[in-house]
């Protein structure tokens, strides 16, 4: 097994008090992850573009301020990057996708902005999955991204390259987004920390869509603390994002270290079902038993309408895909396929050109379960499926303050590997996509390793806005490993 | 420019087509469905990819048909999370504000004259 050679960076808040000590400069941190991407990233593949100028340029601005003495921001001189689905005024913005090479976007999305705002220094944006549609980064068009603890291994998608960046230390944190399991699941082949935010919470305002009622933004980082500072930075209401909401944004820091003692932890009976790898499943209850002794009640809990939420979430999605994917027309932007005499001809050409094979699954499966005659049978029957598992949550959330689960069934599997076991896929999807659907908030935190020293992830749900129950039981998490 | 290799490359990872029982259940799509839900999507697909992507339509709705052991009659569609759990504002004020600017869209354009969008010709005479 190959795995990088790689130099932990420091935290956020180590950054910051080296920065005002004189210690080490924005630039400094800045120049130590253009290097770290130099060095490894032509093995792993995390960046579609470096914006190396723009990136010192912001870097030495942060330098001034901290010796004029200025008020840092949040994550002032903090190097972080972004997956390419989200836009930043002039930078590219792929998607993933030929059908976007060269397409320079002529405005910002919200989150990016957020950070900027905040002083962070953007250094590239990552690779993912065609328009975020997968699971292990190989459908980028861009070729595929490298899990940085085994090259021969998947990083997980669609936000492979956000999470892999973090894992080499080339970014202190990154952007992601998540429409059924694609900011947790990485996170967990990675060995990263990965927060899937409550539906609303963050703006989709930039955000290239896939799915509109399910697609959200999150923060990566090697540790609890800097993801919960990096989601307090992005979050908020967002009047350009109409489902964003209005809810004021706590400080996801302050509660961190308050421990577990107390909080009603629920163990969902049809997440530790077949196709669980053994040892995910060793490492997951480990983890439990620990928080257990630290004080959390452990209640055994049932989520009755799991085995139904793959379907489910594969019609929602693929609907609101298709719909979304329409806008690419090669009139606007992006790839216009040559030599076309007609309208209707450039249409299709350009698309048949510019997406690839999972991308026009998608589109096919979605326009079918929309069209005239299967809309009640797939589509309505989906929205109301959506409906009970979202309710299965909810009951749960009566009773137990955070519902602990893997991430995913199994650790990071090989590069091209073809599995032919169906419930191993459908459960690799089932950790994930119910609480997509439901718009319940998540996050993943390294909980263990295999004995082939492949990072496991614990999923740790939480109520609609209960981002800081679920962080703090995340820290303890973290805390325990040590 | 377009690698046709990239282009067309696998694999499909997220849901693979579900091979055993639910293979061996009806072919709810042919390929005439598939043309025809091609074109409706403005996607001109290979006959190869018709063929491929009739086998893994009808092993993803073979799945999906497992929705129908649900009685859902009395419950509502779910479109929104906001739905069921609020704290959406209404919708902003519809108040003129600027937009973005013109040139730095256009300039995005495959084809364009500078303030208009340029496209093939639209009737074939």
């Amino acid at each position: 097994m190959k795995s990088l050679t790689k130099e932990a960076l420091p935290s956020i808040s180590t950054l910051h008090q080296a920065y005002r000590a004189g210690g080490t400069s924005a630039a400094g941190a800045a120049l130590r992850c253009l290097s770290a991407i130099e060095q490894n990233d032509r093995e792993v593949n995390s960046y579609l573009s470096v914006d190396r100028d723009g990136a010192l340029a912001q870097a030495k601005a942060i330098d001034e301020q901290i010796a004029a003495g200025q008020e840092l921001g949040a994550v002032a001189g903090v190097p972080v990057g972004i997956k390419d689905v989200l836009t930043i005024t002039g930078q590219p913005a792929t998607a993933g996708s030929k059908i976007l090479e060269g397409y320079r976007p002529p405005y910002t999305a919200t989150a990016v902005k957020k950070l900027k705002d905040a002083g962070a220094v953007i250094l590239g944006k990552l690779n993912c999955d065609e328009f975020a549609m997968g699971s292990s980064n190989e459908n980028s068009a861009y070729g595929p991204v490298r899990n940085p603890a085994s090259l021969d291994r998947v990083p997980g998608g669609s936000s492979g390259g956000s999470a892999a960046a973090v894992a080499a230390g080339m970014a202190v944190a990154t952007l992601g987004t998540d429409t059924g399991g694609s900011i947790r699941q990485p996170a967990s082949f990675c060995g990263v920390v990965g927060v899937l935010p409550t539906y609303g919470r963050v703006s989709r305002y930039g955000l290239i869509a896939f799915a509109s009622s399910l697609d959200r933004i999150g923060p990566f980082a090697a540790n609890v603390r800097d993801a919960a500072t990096v989601l307090g930075v992005i979050a908020g209401y967002d009047p350009m994002d109409a489902t964003s909401s209005t809810q004021p944004v706590p400080d996801y820091t302050a509660g961190l270290d308050q421990g577990v003692a107390g909080l009603r932890l629920g163990v969902p009976a049809e997440y530790f079902g077949e196709g669980l790898d053994p040892e995910v499943r060793k490492a997951v209850e480990a983890s439990i038993e620990q928080l257990r002794a630290a004080g959390a009640e452990i209640k055994p809990i049932s989520l009755p309408h799991t085995k139904y939420a793959v379907p489910t979430y594969y019609v929602i999605a693929t609907a609101e895909a298709s719909s979304n994917l329409a806008r690419f027309d090669g009139v606007r932007y992006g790839y216009r396929a040559p030599g076309v005499s007609t309208l209707a001809s450039m249409y299709r050409d350009s698309r048949e050109g510019g997406f690839g094979a999972e991308v026009k699954r998608r589109i096919l499966l979605g326009t079918y379960v929309l069209s005239a005659g299967y809309y009640d049978a797939y589509y309505k029957k989906a929205q109301q499926v959506r409906r009970l598992l979202t309710q299965d949550f909810l009951n749960a959330f009566e009773e137990v303050d955070a519902i602990v689960t893997p991430t995913a069934p199994t650790p990071a599997f090989k590069l091209g590997e073809k599995t032919d076991d169906p419930m191993a896929m459908y459960l690799a999807d089932i950790y994930t996509v119910t609480a997509s659907l439901a718009g319940i908030c998540g996050v993943s935190v390294p909980c263990g390793k295999s004995s082939e020293g492949l990072p496991i992830g614990l999923q740790i749900l939480g109520k609609h806005f209960g981002e800081s129950t679920i962080l703090r039981v995340a820290q303890t998490v973290e805390n325990q490993q040590g | 420019m377009l690698a046709k290799d990239v282009v067309e490359k696998e694999p499909y990872n997220k849901v693979i087509p579900f091979t055993g029982k639910q293979m061996a259940e009806e072919q709810t799509v042919s390929v005439a469905d598939v043309k025809q839900v091609a074109e409706l999507a403005n996607l001109e697909l290979t006959p190869a990819e018709e063929v491929r992507m009739q086998m893994d339509l009808n092993s993803i709705l073979a799945y999906v048909a497992e929705l129908n052991e649900l009685d859902t009659s009395s419950v509502a569609p779910m479109a929104q999370v906001s739905e069921v759990v609020g704290g959406v504002s209404d919708l902003r004020p519809d108040q003129v504000a600027p937009s973005l600017d013109r040139a730095n869209v256009m300039v995005c354009a495959p084809e364009t004259d500078g303030a208009f969008f340029k496209v093939p010709k639209v009737i074939e005479r």
